[in-house]
């Protein structure tokens, strides 16, 4: 490499950096979500709503509820939006979190072939869950399970049916053929899924954007357990100083006021209704009056 | 095979139409990629120069280290830059983490090795016989030096490609320390991902497509300084 070869590659770097510095500026909230409220596209709406009010620009990572809520214990991310009830109250309990809000809701679906080979058409989740586990025990050639197996909202809330039903489901994987973890988001454990004629447990959002891509059919969508409500919560400036907790206080009032909860109730896609709003339903959705859909308390002074 | 054609046909719109949030993207995979590759070569260059030339204690275990160093997994180099640029992690107050600069200091960081490893490699494939030709007509040992340089140079710049392709195509560093933040860290590996787990398949392919193109006009530059 000779010197006018060393220069190219000098200039390159300042350019480039020059570059990747130039968009740099201003305040940042960075916004760690679950994959469900980001691929539906409606964080998009909210984004650019958020950011004509305040003069911020909204970051979002899209992740799992595990990794956010990992995210959050490191100080990573200013705001979580997450749906796992058991883990929220941890954070929060465990000082990483200044408190939840919650802001909207829909539900799950057990998915299955139309074919229904373990006939849980009509069942409650729970009946369906065991069925889908007896019925695929006797059949597993045609019976099986898939499992989203990352730790995300939705691998929790399977995990807590199979609780209910008097079964640890880490002990289903090792040892039984029609139980399968893909381990990996929504999107591509429903491909695999609809590739195995499988079941799967979706939330609402993601299937309704599926639709017309995959066969497999919502078959059982009522019951308490199916409910899947998703809440926002800024991290403590407290436990992590440098969080953007002014932005992220804004965010969670803006999610909450009139004109956040209007446009997550009337986000819709090829008219078909994806989110419900939390205000009005706190009833429904078991969320006490002082953390549902109602403004936050401000920001604590740091540490 | 509709899904194929389909791709490519979109992928050719999306050029030919210049897709605002596209070319935004395929710039911003271009510049966070030219960044490092010239990070990682400014580096890795001289280094490779002084391990070939300097004769020490424990040099073949350390050219073993850094060949070995060439299978690095994207994912573990995106953890392990992760866990130190963190806020909870060593450099937390440096603020990389999800910017794109932090996105080129995990690039840098996977491709160094490959660039040190092969600039090696190239120093060690020039002809003993032109260093000492050299110093047999009276040049001094860094006036020696120079010479094998610029007798490895093509071999060198075909380092520094490679170290560009595979910081162009990775995905993982780009994910954990990016985090696919659209306008901002959201580049053609991450889109493509991201696109494939919503359903899109002919964007994917189409941005797939793109990503190629970049690299093909990169190689037909280089290619050119190559030749002169």
């Amino acid at each position: 490499m000779d010197c006018r070869t060393f220069k190219i590659a000098l200039s390159l770097l300042g350019v480039a950096l020059l570059c990747s510095s130039a968009a740099a500026d201003g305040d940042r909230l960075r916004l760690v979500t679950t994959t469900s409220l980001y691929d539906t596209g409606l964080l998009d709406v909210i984004k650019e709503r958020f950011e004509e009010k305040y003069n911020v620009t909204l970051d979002i990572v899209s992740k799992g509820t595990g990794i956010a809520i990992e995210l959050g214990e490191r100080g990573d991310a200013d705001v979580i939006m997450v749906h796992d009830k058991i883990r929220e109250i941890k954070f929060v309990e465990d000082g990483h979190g200044l408190e939840r809000r919650c802001v909207a809701y829909n539900y799950f679906y057990v998915l299955g072939p139309a074919s229904d080979p373990a006939g849980i058409r009509g069942l409650s989740p729970s009946e369906a869950f065991l069925a889908i586990m007896e019925k695929g025990r006797n059949d597993p050639g045609n019976i099986c399970f898939v499992s989203r197996g990352d730790d995300s909202g939705t691998h929790a809330r399977e995990k807590l049916i199979w609780k209910d039903v008097g079964f640890n489901a880490s002990e289903f994987n090792r040892s039984e053929e029609w139980y399968t973890e893909a381990g990996t988001g929504m999107g591509a454990t429903l491909v695999m899924a609809n590739e195995k004629s499988a079941y799967t447990l979706c939330d609402m959002s993601t299937f309704m954007a599926y639709q017309g891509e995959i066969d497999l059919e919502a078959l059982v969508t009522e019951g308490d357990e199916l409910l899947n409500v998703y809440v926002a919560i800024p991290v403590s400036p407290i436990t992590h100083p440098g969080v953007n907790c002014e932005d992220a206080m804004n965010f969670v009032d803006f999610l909450v006021s009139e004109e956040g909860q209007g446009i997550i109730g009337d986000y819709a896609k090829d008219g078909k209704t994806l989110f419900f709003k939390a205000a009005g339903n706190c009833d429904i959705i078991g969320c006490s009056p002082d953390i549902c859909a109602v403004p936050t308390s401000g920001c604590p002074a740091e540490a | 095979m509709d899904e194929i054609s389909t791709g490519l046909i979109q992928a050719v719109w999306l050029i030919a139409s210049l897709d605002p949030e596209v070319m935004e993207i395929a710039g911003r995979s271009l510049a966070i990629t030219l960044a490092s590759t010239a990070l990682a070569c400014v580096i890795a260059v001289p280094l490779g120069g002084l391990i070939h030339f300097q004769d020490f204690y424990g040099r073949r275990p350390l050219i073993n280290l850094i060949q070995t160093l060439y299978s690095l997994p994207t994912v573990i180099v995106g953890l392990l830059v992760f866990l130190f640029i963190s806020r909870s992690g060593p450099l937390g107050s440096l603020d990389l983490l999800f910017t794109p600069q932090g996105m080129v200091v995990g690039q840098t960081v996977l491709i160094l090795p490959i660039i040190v490893g092969l600039t090696i490699s190239a120093l060690g494939g020039v002809n003993p016989q032109i260093r000492e030709t050299a110093l047999s007509l009276g040049a001094t040992r860094s006036q020696a030096i120079v010479a094998i340089v610029g007798e490895a140079r093509p071999a060198v710049l075909a380092a520094v490609l490679l170290g560009f392709g595979r910081a162009l195509s990775e995905v993982g560093v780009a994910m954990m320390i990016g985090g696919n933040i659209r306008g901002y860290t959201r580049i053609l590996t991450t889109a493509i991902a991201l696109q494939t787990s919503m359903g899109n398949i002919e964007l994917s392919m189409a941005l797939g497509i793109i990503l190629l193109s970049i690299s093909l006009v990169v190689n037909l530059l280089m290619a050119r300084l190559r030749g002169d």
